[in-house]
């Protein structure tokens, strides 16, 4: 196969580039030019995309004999990612710019233009597992929990699978770290990168408050009695308990956590721990990783609404515009706009934006 | 077969300069010491720098080796808008034309940046070549502040020449740098009949080895140093001199010069065959630059609705390597500015590719080019129309 590998410069990147490479695929590297404004440097764990990443990954790539070059995405993931980034925070909602970066820019522009300049499909150290089955190609958890990323992949539909290659699934990341020595590859030891690779110094409530303005409003409980003053809406996250400022002591004492974020009247809701307590869950822009579950009928899965959260047993319905989630057990804590993904088992079925709680 | 098609980028080590450098490589010396061996380096250096100024037409005093032509670029910008300052405040204008390379275009940005210059660019004509009415005017109302003026001998996007006997007619007192790293060994370049102040030359674009250039700097001009040091090179220069590198530099030189006439003919028959055929198979592109004032060897051409970069990495696939425009630091490639400046638009800018001939290419290459070509352009296309 002819096939383009996006190389972060990163470990996990070099090392599926140099596997595909390996078993005598004709592997191209790709260094995607996220920010027209990169950094020289990379601080620590934080961000990605620096001038020192793209030489890291043309070093990676040099070292495992393949041709390299750097794509300008960079007005693409502003549009398709940072920008809604902002906006879905404007609307009081809580996105993951990793899931619509895989779904707009590694499996989409990326892929696209891979396969219009004649490869067959896009490489990347992402850690999931594909198994060619008689449905098709399906996606599966990595073997490696800690590491598994099949939930900001669960964006991509079959033809997007169809061209998506992941060698590092069966491995777990410590193997990656040693097979990265093995093969030569300098960045055999980097941090991982960790944050929003766009937000580089890791403040997030800063970057979105230089973007959205830092207009104050009302801090509210439930009955809507105003306990205090908020500098921005949305630099709160559902479930959020540490600095909210309140002076007003709540009745016995009970600690308060953020349970809503209404933009139109730029007020934060706040109350008891119990009253951010979710059993049900309505999901919209629903996208399958294979075939589509029936319409209609219930079905039994687990249901994952965090990259590293835990998979909880529900029953779920569709009508193939809304996804509807029955919990077996609560779980306490979650925002509009962040991603709920499906799985059967170690599969992933598919994924929606959640829309609504209950 | 692989082709390579980027002579303007650099070229092969050719065979004297390669013997030049081998056996220069095996003596001991520098040149600076007082002893025996140091004298024959100096000995070695000051033949290879007759040979560079005959070939010049320059005298031997006015050949001040450097590291690279950027190094050359740097002290001639920088130096003349310092002395320029020194002896007169109010002569505070760098003139540079709209098509320099990034080592007179980044100079002239730093003196704007740091050093209270006024940068000025010089506009170009659709056909790459210096609007000579534009200076002329500007030279006649403010000739009095400009400390340099810089204007490349031919451009390294487009091959097309540039009116410098004009310009110096023009600029009068004013110093006039021409950044000839393009022209030496390629067209006819004579230092002294051209009248410029101080010209750039490069050993590694006429199969001289990397890592040495010279600045051709008239006799009695002293240039604030950049880097401060022995002097080793009229005092304007510091650092051990790299006899190697000069002595291969001089080889090179003489070379290409002497076959230069020979070849230009047919490289510029090579140029003529790709340029008709490329345009047998797409008729609709265009050839950017002067083709009749030009270097025998460059050709700018874009391909309407593909991207450049995309070009690029299927060609080198196909083991053809030619160059789109200029990068930023972190590679990205960037629509180039000279085509911009010649008024091509930004969507034809970025669909531009350069191919730089030289004599050791064939026209059996070019059609093995022409063969993939079609293939290559058509997926460059699809990847640019995708979404």
């Amino acid at each position: 196969m002819k096939l383009i590998a996006a190389m972060s410069g990163g470990v996990d990147s070099a090392v599926a580039a140099a596997r595909v490479a390996e078993m005598g695929h004709e592997v191209v590297g790709v260094h995607l030019a996220l920010s027209s404004n990169p950094q020289k440097y990379r601080s620590g764990a934080r961000g990605c995309c620096t001038i020192e990443d793209s030489h890291d990954a043309r070093r990676a790539a040099d070292v495992i004999g393949i041709p390299f070059y750097i794509w300008d995405m960079a007005s693409e993931f502003h549009e398709g990612v940072v920008e809604n980034f902002i906006s879905e925070y404007s609307n009081g909602r809580t996105p993951n710019p990793c899931l619509r970066c895989n779904e707009k820019i590694k499996f989409a522009a990326v892929l696209d233009r891979a396969r219009a300049l004649g490869f067959d499909g896009v490489v990347t150290g992402h850690y999931a597992q594909m198994k060619e089955t008689p449905e098709g190609r399906l996606m599966y958890r990595a073997v490696d929990p800690a590491k598994d990323q099949s939930y900001v992949l669960a964006v991509l539909n079959s033809e997007q699978l169809a061209g998506a290659h992941f060698p590092l699934g069966d491995i777990v990341k410590t193997d990656t770290r040693k097979e990265a020595k093995a093969r030569g590859l300098y960045v055999a030891n980097k941090p991982d990168s960790h944050d929003i690779c766009f937000v580089p110094s890791g403040d997030n409530a800063g970057w979105l408050r230089d973007r959205l303005g830092s207009e104050s409003g009302p801090i509210v409980d439930e009955s809507g009695e105003v306990l205090g003053e908020h500098q921005g809406a949305y630099t709160y996250t559902v479930g959020q308990r540490r600095g909210l400022g309140l002076t007003v002591p709540a009745a016995g004492g009970i600690p308060r956590y953020v349970l809503k974020i209404e933009p139109k009247t730029n007020t934060v809701v706040v109350g008891a721990h119990e009253a951010l307590a979710v059993t049900k869950i309505v999901g919209d822009r629903p996208i399958w990783c294979g075939p589509a579950p029936a319409a209609g009928p219930h079905h039994r899965g687990f249901a994952q609404v965090r990259a590293h959260g835990q998979p909880l047993a529900c029953t779920y319905v569709h009508d193939g515009s809304e996804i509807k989630v029955q919990l077996d057990e609560q779980l306490f804590g979650l925002a509009a706009g962040q991603g709920l993904v499906i799985y059967d088992g170690d599969r992933v079925v598919g994924s929606a934006t959640v829309s609504e709680t209950a | 077969m692989p082709a390579y098609f980027d002579h303007a980028a650099t070229t092969p080590l050719s065979a004297p300069a390669t013997s030049a450098l081998v056996e220069q490589m095996a003596k001991i010396g520098n040149a600076s010491s007082l002893h025996s061996p140091g004298r024959l380096i100096r000995k070695d250096v000051e033949e290879a720098r007759e040979r560079i100024a005959g070939l010049l037409d320059a005298n031997p005093s006015e050949v001040i080796f450097t590291g690279s032509g950027t190094e050359a670029n740097n002290l001639a910008l920088k130096g003349f808008y310092w002395k320029a300052r020194a002896e007169d405040l109010a002569r505070r204008i760098v003139l540079i034309s709209a098509i320099e390379h990034h080592a007179i275009l980044d100079p002239a940005e730093w003196l704007e940046e740091h050093e209270g210059a006024e940068l000025v660019f010089i506009p170009v004509t659709s056909a790459g070549a210096i609007d000579l009415v534009f200076l002329k005017d500007f030279v006649q109302r403010r000739g009095s502040e400009i400390a340099v003026i810089a204007v490349m001998h031919s451009n390294n996007e487009t091959g097309t020449l540039q009116p410098i006997s004009e310009v110096v007619e023009i600029a009068g007192d004013i110093p006039v740098h021409t950044d000839a790293v393009q022209s030496f060994g390629k067209v006819d370049f004579s230092f002294s009949q051209l009248g410029v102040t101080s010209a750039t030359i490069s050993a590694h674009k006429i199969g001289g080895p990397l890592g040495v250039a010279a600045l051709i700097l008239r006799r009695g001009l002293d240039l604030t140093p950049i880097l401060h040091g022995g002097g080793q090179e009229r005092d304007i220069r510091s650092g051990t001199l790299n006899a190697p590198s000069i002595v291969s530099f001089a080889a090179a030189a003489q070379e290409s010069t002497s076959m230069m006439a020979e070849r230009a003919i047919y490289i510029r028959s090579l140029k003529k065959y790709l340029v008709e055929s490329l345009s047998t198979i797409f008729p609709d592109i265009t050839v950017n630059g002067d083709q009749i004032h030009s270097l025998p060897g460059i050709v700018n051409i874009t391909f309407p609705g593909t991207e450049s970069d995309g070009l690029l990495l299927l060609l080198d696939a196909e083991g053809f390597y030619c160059s789109t425009g200029s990068a930023c630091s972190a590679g990205v490639p960037r629509p180039s500015h000279v085509l911009l400046a010649m008024g091509i638009t930004e969507r034809d800018a970025r669909s531009s590719l350069r191919f730089s001939l030289s004599f050791s290419n064939t026209m059996t290459e070019i059609d093995q080019l022409c063969e993939v070509i079609g293939s290559v352009v058509h997926r460059a296309r699809a990847a640019l129309a995708r979404g």
